[in-house]
Order: structure tokens, then C-alpha cells, then sequence
């Protein structure tokens, strides 16, 4: 039975492998953090598909608090990641 | 609306994401890789949204398309263009094997996930959160988890925020700023910056008893810095040095001191009493709010601010100062 947590579950997984593909396979930084945001995202998608069927008619909260604070969290990450790259960037030039 | 219509919906939907995160990831431009990006993130605020997630459709938005998008945009300019760029854009050599691996990871989980899924009831938290809800001070339940069942985990995150701007901190100065907007783009930044800076508020001050708080006001008010480093500030409207450490800092600093000064009264670290909850929560939100916008925006900026580091003439005063006393 297709129901709409297994349709985004599975697309979580799906995003999940786009994401790792990417990251290994590219040569540039840039690329490969975008790739692990696409990762991340397929994640947070299982996660939250699995709290969406729930006894009553609202979904659990605790998984959605939790994936709230991975998304501010993925984005501090990308940012030092970024950081990261543009100093080794400089250093390559220097 | 009837139940076949949401399938062809939700398959729709799931179809659109795989194709854009696909399209984003493969793709050898990296500007169309990082703009298909951006798309993706505003679709996946839909998903949330048909999850009733609405808080996380609410963060996807604006962090995850607005922010992480700007980031990565930003980024791009220390790329060098296409042409000059190696052609092998493939470090791993046997392609086909890591496809296989890939492929199969992806069906263990798959299936695992099914298998998870179909599986039992569940919803036994979902259950102790609406029991507990009375006494968490606030009526949204993710706002309760999150600020009080919870709240070692926002406390962490926070850290985890502060952690990675210092770090960004610590690795060099910001880009080089862009130039001046012109009469367009000024009027247009004129417009939206208080109607943001309002939204912020708004978002933080209905997180007590609807989607909304500290993470989305955060991430709005950081979007005033985007647009004002956009308009050509160096600083993108960020404080000076002194103020703009305490900012950085409130947001932790705001959460420990709220979560040791209740063991005064005999309670356990983070255990609010009940009829301050309502109110520590907001005090620790906004100083939150504040921490978050001042982070993201530094972030943004890629680096130290212009006038974070001490001028020279000051820092051989310091020296000299340090090497008198030894």
C-alpha cells in the first residue's frame, strides 16, 4: 500500500544516495558540500516521514524539533565547511 | 480531497525533489548546480509541509533554500570559471563499482525503512508530549520539546552554532564587499528590511503557541544581513566588534545562566518552574534569535568583519603593553 510517509520515506532514501554519489565522486569542494547538503535533506525526510503517522491526527513533534535543529546545525556546518575550502583555497595560490 | 488525488500529488512531488537533487548534484556547472539547489530546498518546504511539518517548512525556507542558498552563491565567486576548471571532475576511478555499493545501501535502507514503517503503532512520545504539554509553559508542541523536554539538545545546538563561527572566525577576513546597489536594488532593500526585521519578531513571538520561533526568526534576521552586505555594507548591518561578541555568545550564555540559576530554587538544571516557564522560554528565545542572526550573517560574510581585528597601531600598544609586564 503507497502511502504518503512510505512516498517520502523512500524519496528521503533516494535523496540520500543522490547525495553520497555526489560527494565521493566529486573533485571540487564546492560540489561535495552541496552533494552532503542533498544527503543531509534525505535524512531529515526518513526522519520526519517516520513521525508522520501517529496515533491522533498531529504528527509527533520530537522528531520535528530535532530535525529543526539539524537543518540550523547542516547550515553552520556548510558555513565553516565553505570557510574551510576557501582557506585552502588560498592556500593553494599562495 | 479524495485519497488517489494525494497519492498522484505526493508521487509528483517526490519525483520533482529526486530530479532536482539529482540535476543539482551532477551537473559539472556549479552555479547551475547551486541555483537547481535553491529550488530544491523551496520544494522540500512543500514536502514539509504535506509531513504537517509546518515549523520545519517554515526553517527549510528560510534557512535551507535562503540561507544555505545564499552561502553557496557567495561561495561560488572564489571559484574560478568553467573553462579553467580540471575536466576530470571525477576523483574515484571505478565508477561502476561505487554505483553498485550505492544502489545497494540505498535498497537495505529502503527496505528497512518499509519495514520500520509498517510496523507497530508508534507515536509513544508523541503521546508523553501532549500529556506533559500543560506544564511546559508554552501550547506548540514542538516549541515545548524543543526549548523545554528538550532542551540539553537546543543548549548543544547552540554551541554547535557558536562553535562553527568561530571557527569561521578563525580562518581569515570576509570576502571582499560587492559595490554599492543601485537605486533599484536600494529601494527595494528600503522596503523589505523592516518588513523582515517585523516578520522576525512576529516568527519568534508565536513560536509560544504556533509554528514559529527562535530558528526561523533567526534565520529572517539574518536575511536583513544578506541583504544588506547585498547593498554593498561591509558589515551587513552587523554591530561593532564588542556588541557583536556579546551577540554571538547571548544565545548560550542566555540558556546556561537561566538553566543553573533555577538549581537555586531547588530544581533540576533546565527544569523551569511552572509558572515562569512561559516566560523563560521567550527570554531565552530572543537572546537565541539574536545569537542565531548575528551567526548566520557572519557566516554569510565568510570571515572576520571589517574592524574585528584590531588596528595595527592598537595591536603594537597591546604588545608592548603585554611585553612591560613580563
Amino acid at each position: 500500500m503507497l502511502t504518503t510517509e512510505i512516498i517520502y520515506g523512500l524519496t528521503g532514501v533516494g535523496l540520500f544516495a543522490i547525495g553520497l554519489r555526489g560527494a565521493v565522486s566529486h573533485a571540487s569542494a564546492l560540489a561535495r558540500i552541496l552533494a552532503i547538503n542533498v544527503c543531509g535533506a534525505g535524512v531529515f525526510l526518513v526522519f520526519v516521514s517516520s513521525a508522520y503517522r501517529t496515533l491522533g491526527e498531529a504528527a509527533d513533534p520530537v522528531p520535528h524539533a530535532l530535525v529543526l535543529t539539524g537543518i540550523v546545525v547542516a547550515v553552520s556546518a556548510t558555513a565553516l565547511a565553505l570557510a574551510l575550502g576557501r582557506r585552502l583555497k588560498g592556500a593553494d595560490d599562495a | 480531497m479524495n485519497a488517489l488525488l494525494w497519492i498522484v500529488l505526493d508521487l509528483l512531488l517526490a519525483g520533482l525533489l529526486l530530479g532536482l537533487a539529482w540535476a543539482a548534484v551532477m551537473t559539472r556547472d556549479l552555479k547551475r548546480g547551486v541555483v537547481l539547489f535553491i529550488a530544491f530546498g523551496l520544494l522540500l518546504a512543500v514536502a514539509w509541509a504535506r509531513l504537517r511539518a509546518p515549523d520545519l517548512a517554515l526553517a527549510e525556507a528560510a534557512i535551507g533554500a535562503g540561507i544555505a542558498g545564499a552561502l553557496l552563491l557567495a561561495a561560488l565567486r572564489d571559484e574560478p570559471p568553467i573553462e579553467e576548471r580540471a575536466l576530470g571532475s571525477h576523483a574515484i576511478r571505478d565508477r561502476r563499482l561505487l554505483d553498485i555499493g550505492i544502489v545497494a545501501l540505498a535498497g537495505v535502507v529502503g527496505w528497512a525503512l518499509l519495514d520500520a514503517l509498517t510496523y507497530g503503532e508508534g507515536g509513544q512520545l508523541a503521546a508523553a508530549v501532549r500529556e506533559q504539554l500543560a506544564l511546559s509553559g508554552v501550547s506548540h508542541p514542538v516549541t515545548a520539546v524543543l526549548l523545554n523536554f528538550r532542551a540539553y539538545d537546543t543548549l548543544l545546538e547552540l554551541a554547535v552554532i557558536l562553535t562553527a563561527v568561530l571557527g569561521v572566525l578563525a580562518l581569515g577576513p570576509a570576502r571582499a564587499s560587492y559595490r554599492h546597489a543601485g537605486s533599484v536594488l536600494r529601494s527595494l532593500i528600503r522596503g523589505l528590511v523592516p518588513v523582515l526585521m517585523v516578520t522576525a519578531g512576529y516568527l519568534l513571538w508565536v513560536g509560544a503557541h504556533a509554528p514559529g520561533g527562535a530558528f526561523q526568526a533567526g534565520a529572517t534576521l539574518a536575511a536583513v544581513g544578506v541583504l544588506l552586505r547585498l547593498g554593498g555594507d561591509d558589515r551587513a548591518g552587523l554591530p561593532a566588534t564588542r556588541a557583536l561578541r556579546w551577540l554571538l555568545v547571548a544565545g548560550v550564555g542566555v540558556f546556561v545562566l537561566v538553566g543553573l540559576l533555577v538549581t537555586v530554587a531547588g530544581l533540576a538544571v533546565l527544569q523551569y518552574p511552572k509558572d515562569w516557564a512561559g516566560a523563560l522560554i521567550l527570554l531565552i528565545e530572543t537572546a537565541a534569535t539574536l545569537s542565531i542572526a548575528a551567526a548566520l550573517a557572519l557566516a554569510y560574510l565568510g570571515g572576520r568583519p571589517v574592524g574585528w581585528d584590531p588596528s595595527p597601531a592598537a595591536h603594537a600598544s597591546l604588545k608592548q603593553k603585554v611585553s612591560d609586564r613580563c
